[in-house]
């Protein structure tokens, strides 16, 4: 699902670049709070460079085709949900600048599609079920596979909608959704499969490194006399439950209003003549808006015989640039004052 | 690791591209490839003389064309989806060899395939002439968020690490006569994944220990300050600036 340059016009791969740049800062804030101590960038480290590892682990899916992981249920479920952003994200950016894979300026788009829209559903979708299904080992298994299932085709789902928005030719949009979710369920069945057997196994040996179970480990109990007791626990492990606790609230809220988009994409794609009509009116009106905006500044250098929505498109790539340049750079300008500001309150106060 | 650190792509020789610091050198095919995105499609030439410009930089870099060329595979399955689109795509419809075409499908499948290809060639040019910790610099040097550096100096770091453990399973796995051919398998690659987690983890944990007790803070020390003078600046910019004038004169003759 790697995007190529091209592929997504300007103007909403500039909108999908602010919106990887936000996800991006609050994740780094979020990040903070999840890695309290100082081996979380190292464990961080090591889930970006699994996921790569991972999505280098091609499996047969049906008629020849394979799939890879695309590892945001994976990562999220392991290191939480803000690190797990930051690790796909920065997977996504070196595959771009080393291995040319996605495109430098479909980078916003790769990593809303592949890394904050898998790790926010599937996360939402893990915690919710975690929380209703009794606290069991095996309820986190079924919960990963649950989450994974359901992000991939999700992420395709939403691919689709960019596509919608911005894609540079016209394939009808349904045709686009009925391809990208088929393939991508099945996709995700594989997913779901080895997320679960990878926490499965990561829980039987080390169930102190999957964040997802954090709250999930069974007091200790000690036998005393032939009776069972509690034993002393020591209050650190109380911590990070507690912290997240506070976010907790408006987090799940927006997640779920993100799975439900994400379940009823899902749903519609049954049926894909009325979302194709929806879509298509959707993007011819999309397609009208931008001519009537983008057509006449450019009018000047038009030669005859050529489209107006070409222009239009081109023309809205341009402006799409700046916007992008200027915002992009606001909001990380923004983002990295904060930053500071805060290691140097940090740091004083720490001294 | 007996190899040096050096990644896939990168190719060690000694060419001006090379010198340049790497910052500027992430700007310049940055710039570059939003210049080629915000082409006009209908200026076939431009695209043509874009590939000149790219073929340009590899002469000077030292780079062979097999080089870029072998390892710009990755595009493959984006260019099996731009190869189907002039039969799927909508609107007026054109004959080619008796086979009806869709216009603006071919259209689309043209302007995938040159501005992808074009992006895929500029970042292959830019990693087979930029070494992995300078890359990193640079990024560093462009303000990307300290932590997202350490993440992504960790991953490289690891990479390595990871690599060679999934190596060495697949080799067992083989050679106890294993082969992935269906959903029954699956789940023999998922313990993989489960053992690779936990075998890299905890070698992972032993380097960072190593590292910490070898007196690493967080940042990696900068051995030597790389500030890019105008000069390079000025030939950095050689590459984006004649896109740029490329792309005008495409708008203008459009």
């Amino acid at each position: 699902m790697h995007v190529p340059d091209g592929f997504i016009n300007a103007p909403v791969s500039a909108t999908a670049g602010v919106a990887a740049v936000a996800a991006v800062g609050l994740g780094l804030r979020g990040a903070r709070r999840e890695l309290t101590d100082e081996r979380a960038a190292p464990l961080a480290g090591l889930v970006a460079a699994f996921v790569f590892a991972v999505q280098m682990l091609n499996f047969p899916v049906a008629a020849g085709t394979s799939g890879h992981l695309l590892g945001g249920a994976l990562a999220a479920i392991l290191v939480g949900p803000w690190t797990g952003i930051l690790c796909i994200s920065v997977v996504l950016l070196m595959q771009g600048v080393l291995f040319a894979d996605g495109g430098l300026t479909a980078l916003g788009v790769n990593i809303t599609t592949m890394g904050v829209i898998t790790v926010l559903v599937s996360y939402g979708i893990f915690r919710g079920l975690v929380k209703v299904l009794p606290r069991k080992r095996r309820t986190v298994t079924v919960s990963a596979f649950v989450a994974a299932l359901v992000s991939v085709p999700t992420a395709a789902a939403f691919f689709t909608l960019l596509y919608a928005l911005g894609g540079t030719t016209d394939v009808p949009v349904g045709k686009v959704l009925t391809a990208m979710v088929g393939v991508h369920v099945l996709i995700g069945i594989g997913e779901a499969a080895i997320t679960a057997l990878t926490v499965g196994a990561v829980l039987a040996v080390r169930p102190d490194l999957v964040f997802g179970a954090r709250g999930l480990s069974a007091p200790l109990k000690l036998r005393v006399g032939g009776e069972l007791v509690d034993a002393p626990v020591p209050d650190t492990a109380a911590v990070p439950v507690a912290a997240r606790s506070t976010r907790r609230f408006w987090g799940v809220g927006l997640l779920a209003a993100l799975a439900l988009a994400g379940v009823v994409s899902l749903y519609a794609s049954t049926s894909p003549d009325g979302l194709e009509k929806v879509a298509a009116d959707q993007g011819i009106d999309k397609n009208v808006r931008e001519h009537a905006t983008a057509d006449s500044p450019l009018a000047d250098y038009s030669v005859r015989g050529i489209s107006d929505s070409s222009l239009s498109g081109g023309l809205a790539g341009v402006i799409g640039v700046g916007v992008t340049v200027a915002v992009g750079s606001g909001v990380f300008w923004a983002v990295r004052k904060r930053r500071t500001d805060a290691v140097e309150t940090a740091d004083s106060t720490g001294v | 690791m007996g190899a040096g650190h050096a990644h896939a792509l990168y190719r060690h020789v000694d060419s001006p591209v090379h010198t340049l610091p790497p910052h500027c050198k992430l700007v310049a095919v940055f710039a570059f490839v939003v210049v080629v995105v915000s082409t006009p499609r209908e200026a076939v030439w431009a695209f043509a003389a874009y590939a000149v410009l790219l073929g340009a930089v590899a002469y000077v870099a030292r780079v062979p064309a097999r080089h870029v060329l072998t390892r710009m595979l990755v595009e493959v399955p984006f260019v099996a989806f731009a190869v189907l689109m002039p039969f799927v795509a909508q609107g007026e419809q054109t004959k080619v060899l008796g086979v009806s075409l869709s216009v603006s499908g071919l259209w689309g499948a043209f302007n995938i395939l040159a501005k992808g290809t074009l992006g895929v060639a500029a970042s292959v040019l830019l990693a087979s002439t930029t070494e992995l910790r300078e890359l990193l610099h640079g990024l560093q040097k462009l303000r990307l968020p300290p932590l997202l550096v350490q993440i992504a100096t960790f991953m490289i770091r690891y990479g390595d690490v990871i690599a060679g453990e999934l190596k060495r399973m697949s080799i067992a796995r083989r050679s106890r006569g294993f082969e992935a051919r269906g959903v029954r398998h699956w789940g023999v690659l998922a313990k993989t994944a489960g053992a690779l987690f936990i075998r890299s983890y905890e070698r992972g944990e032993r380097v960072h220990l190593a590292m910490v007790s070898r007196g690493y803070t967080g940042v990696m020390p900068v051995l030597e300050e790389t500030v890019a003078t105008r000069a390079q600046w000025a030939r950095v910019g050689v590459l984006p600036g004649a896109a740029l004038l490329v792309c005008l004169t495409g708008w203008v003759m459009v």
